[in-house]
């Protein structure tokens, strides 16, 4: 599944923050995210999410293919690994979690509470979603703060064994995961402020 | 959907997860009643179906504001919106998860905080049946009004004060079926309303309350 | 000029612009139309008809109690039609519409409250009684506090727009609802809607008419109340505009800053 995107502009607050951005993510690529904090990579990636509507621009093959990964990782820490897990591969109709416990070294900590783990490890269990979710195009934000070089070591090979199995990723991070891909830097795409509608443009 | 309904339930009977505050809520204040209005039995057992209504709508309100503000912070509601299951369902199930946890243990201690206000013997059966149909519509409009404050700081008040208003109907026609209940009255119209009005609510408002989480996701 | 055109030419005032220069230009008249219909019915209805031969002069507080209740529902409809139109067609100035006319509903409700109870404290010897009517317009204006309380506390302006929009038209039907509920819960003291029978102008209908030499005026309180509540809409709906222009600027300065 191959996501285009085509002249796309997005907003963030009611201010366009990038625009005429186009690019393509074959699968079996990874395509990393560069660009200063604040150029709108976590709007762009929620925007290709289908979270929020782009300004202009048109995203192809996105839809029902992507496995969003925000800053937050959606588990409830009252729940065990296996259980917050269990879940996850339960609402997106994969059965076995097995791999994702294998991929991220959970095995050991499958009966603690999610509660209980630290910063690292939960960031590891939110990573391991991803790979129940069984979709083809992950998207990922800053998948590696509070990771641990083994950690960040894990989560390259997991991406690299989802791109050899024909997937694809798109990841916002400023460290080099040595991945086979292109790196996207979205700052010549910083849109000039303007209006982002006929009404505010009404006055300006 | 069965396994965000499990999750849900298992969230709300583990630790923190605020089972039974609501039926505590319900206790505390059916004890309060009498010590406000005073013992004599005569006015309790007038007031008993009321009351009760009134403890329950209240209990129910009680829990709203964590029923998807905690999805939220966390982030589970955003990697919902972008799962396979339609947020109409996200929001329905909910609501569901909310009856089950708070609505329905309500129902089934009425009538044992009934004998404390000397609710009338045929009054029973009817405030059970009364609260059993008009709590989904509860938990239903309930959702709709977290789904209106999900992203709000202080949340809480605000969704109180819009999620009131819209009980009035199903209070009014649920309140009449206990009180005509209580004192041997003709049940059947109100009974209807009150049924008429869950049905309505849990069929319609659920794409309302995605409509506005998908605007409150933005 | 077609239908079409016509609707074409309607949703020119969408442009802020436009709808700014051409409130601004019909303001004066209704600000004046309304302030001579108020007058004029007012000082007719208080000095120049005959006390009611039951309710003394009490009854002459009709000529703010009437057009006050109507409007209180008619800005709710407004509101409801202008948050259909947000919704439908995203023009900014029927959100903006909407949520200026709502303190206006506010406003009235209170009026029709109050006025209400002053008249029932000497007709029905109590200020306030459960009665459908004011029990409606007690819930009405429950609904008003939540819409408005709803506007104030988004911070993003189109988000606030949708949010509010929706409320509004489940309000609606539940408004709508609690009225027939509450009118199955209590059959009331207040008389029917007696104004706009046709009987009860030509004071052929029942006894509860409101007869012919308190309708002149009461009907030019009327027309006065709705100019005066249109002249409000477009004054405030205008500095809503200039608000959100404000924020639009303010915004420019910072992204180019």
């Amino acid at each position: 599944m191959t996501l285009t995107v085509t002249d796309l502009a997005i907003t963030r607050g009611g201010i366009p923050v990038l625009e005429g951005l186009s690019f393509t993510l074959p699968p079996g690529k990874a395509l990393i995210l560069r660009g200063p904090n604040g150029i709108g990579k976590t709007t762009l990636l929620r925007t290709l999410a289908g979270l929020q509507p782009p300004l202009t621009g048109r995203i192809d093959g996105a839809e029902d293919q992507i496995a969003y990964a925000s800053h937050s990782d959606g588990l409830k820490p009252t729940l065990t690994v296996t259980e917050n897990l269990s879940f996850w591969a339960a609402v997106f109709g994969t059965k076995d979690i097995q791999p994702a416990l294998d991929a991220f070294a959970l095995n050991e900590l499958s009966d603690r509470h999610a509660g209980n783990l630290s910063a690292g490890q939960k960031r590891r269990l939110g990573l391991a979603r991803m790979l129940v979710t069984g979709r083809p195009i992950w998207m990922l934000d800053e998948p590696t703060v509070s990771l641990d070089k083994n950690a960040v070591q894990m989560f390259a090979d997991a991406v690299r064994a989802h791109l050899g199995q024909g997937g694809s990723a798109l990841i916002a991070t400023h460290i080099d995961l040595g991945l086979d891909g292109e790196v996207l830097d979205v700052g010549p795409n910083k849109a000039k402020p303007k209006p982002i509608d006929d009404f505010d443009g009404g006055f300006l | 959907m069965i396994a965000l309904l499990l999750r849900d339930l298992k969230l709300a009977f583990r630790a923190g997860g605020g089972f039974g505050l609501g039926l505590a809520f319900f206790l505390i204040v059916t004890v309060l009643v009498p010590f406000s209005v005073g013992p004599q039995s005569s006015l309790l057992s007038t007031i008993a179906p009321g009351v009760l209504w009134l403890g329950a709508l209240l209990a129910c309100l009680l829990s709203l504001d964590r029923l998807l503000a905690l999805d939220w912070e966390d982030g589970s509601l955003d990697l919902l919106a972008t799962a396979p299951l339609p947020l109409e369902a996200v929001v329905t199930i909910k609501a569901l998860a909310h009856w089950l946890t708070t609505g329905l243990p309500l129902v089934l201690a009425a009538p044992f905080l009934g004998v404390l206000l000397n609710l009338p013997a045929p009054g029973f059966a009817w405030l059970v049946i009364s609260l059993l149909i008009g709590t989904p519509a509860m938990s239903v409009i309930g959702t709709f009004g977290a789904a209106l404050t999900v992203g709000l700081k202080r949340g809480g008040l605000l969704l109180s004060l819009l999620v009131l208003p819209l009980y009035v109907p199903t209070l009014i026609f649920g309140a009449e079926v206990a009180r005509r209940g209580a004192t041997g009255m003709e049940t059947q119209t109100p009974l209807l309303m009150l049924a008429g009005i869950t049905a309505a609510t849990v069929a319609l408002l659920p794409f309302a309350s995605a409509a506005v989480l998908r605007i409150n996701l933005r | 000029m077609s239908i079409a055109a016509k609707a074409n030419a309607l949703w020119e005032y969408a442009n802020p612009r436009k709808f700014l220069a051409t409130s601004e230009r019909v303001l004066p008249f209704f600000w004046i139309t309304s302030g001579a219909c108020l007058v004029v019915g007012l000082v007719w209805g208080f000095f120049f008809t005959p006390d009611d031969y039951k309710q003394g002069s009490t009854v002459k507080i009709i000529y703010l109690h009437v057009p006050a209740a109507l409007m209180a529902i008619n800005c709710w409809l407004m509101m409801l039609a202008t948050s259909l139109v947000w919704l439908v067609r995203r023009h900014h100035v029927s959100a903006l519409a909407a949520r200026a006319a709502a303190p206006i509903g506010i406003v009235m409700t209170l009026i029709a409250l109050a006025t209400g109870a002053i008249w029932g404290q000497p007709m029905w010897g109590t200020w306030w009684a459960w009665d459908p009517r004011l029990t409606s317009f007690l819930i009405l204006f429950l609904f008003y506090l939540g819409y408005v309380a709803l506007w104030e506390a988004i911070e993003d302006s189109d988000t606030a727009a949708d949010l509010t929009s929706v409320l509004c038209l489940v309000g609606s039907v539940f408004a709508i609802l609690s009225r027939y509920a509450v009118n199955f819960w209590n059959q009331g003291l207040h008389q029917g809607a007696s104004v706009m029978r046709a009987g009860a102008i030509t004071g052929t209908d029942t006894e509860e008419k409101v007869s012919n030499i308190y309708f002149y005026p009461l009907l030019l309180c009327i027309v006065g109340f709705v100019l005066l509540f249109i002249a409000l809409v477009l004054y405030r709906t205008g500095t809503e505009i200039r608000a959100r222009r404000i924020k639009a600027l303010l915004t420019r300065e910072r992204v180019n800053g």
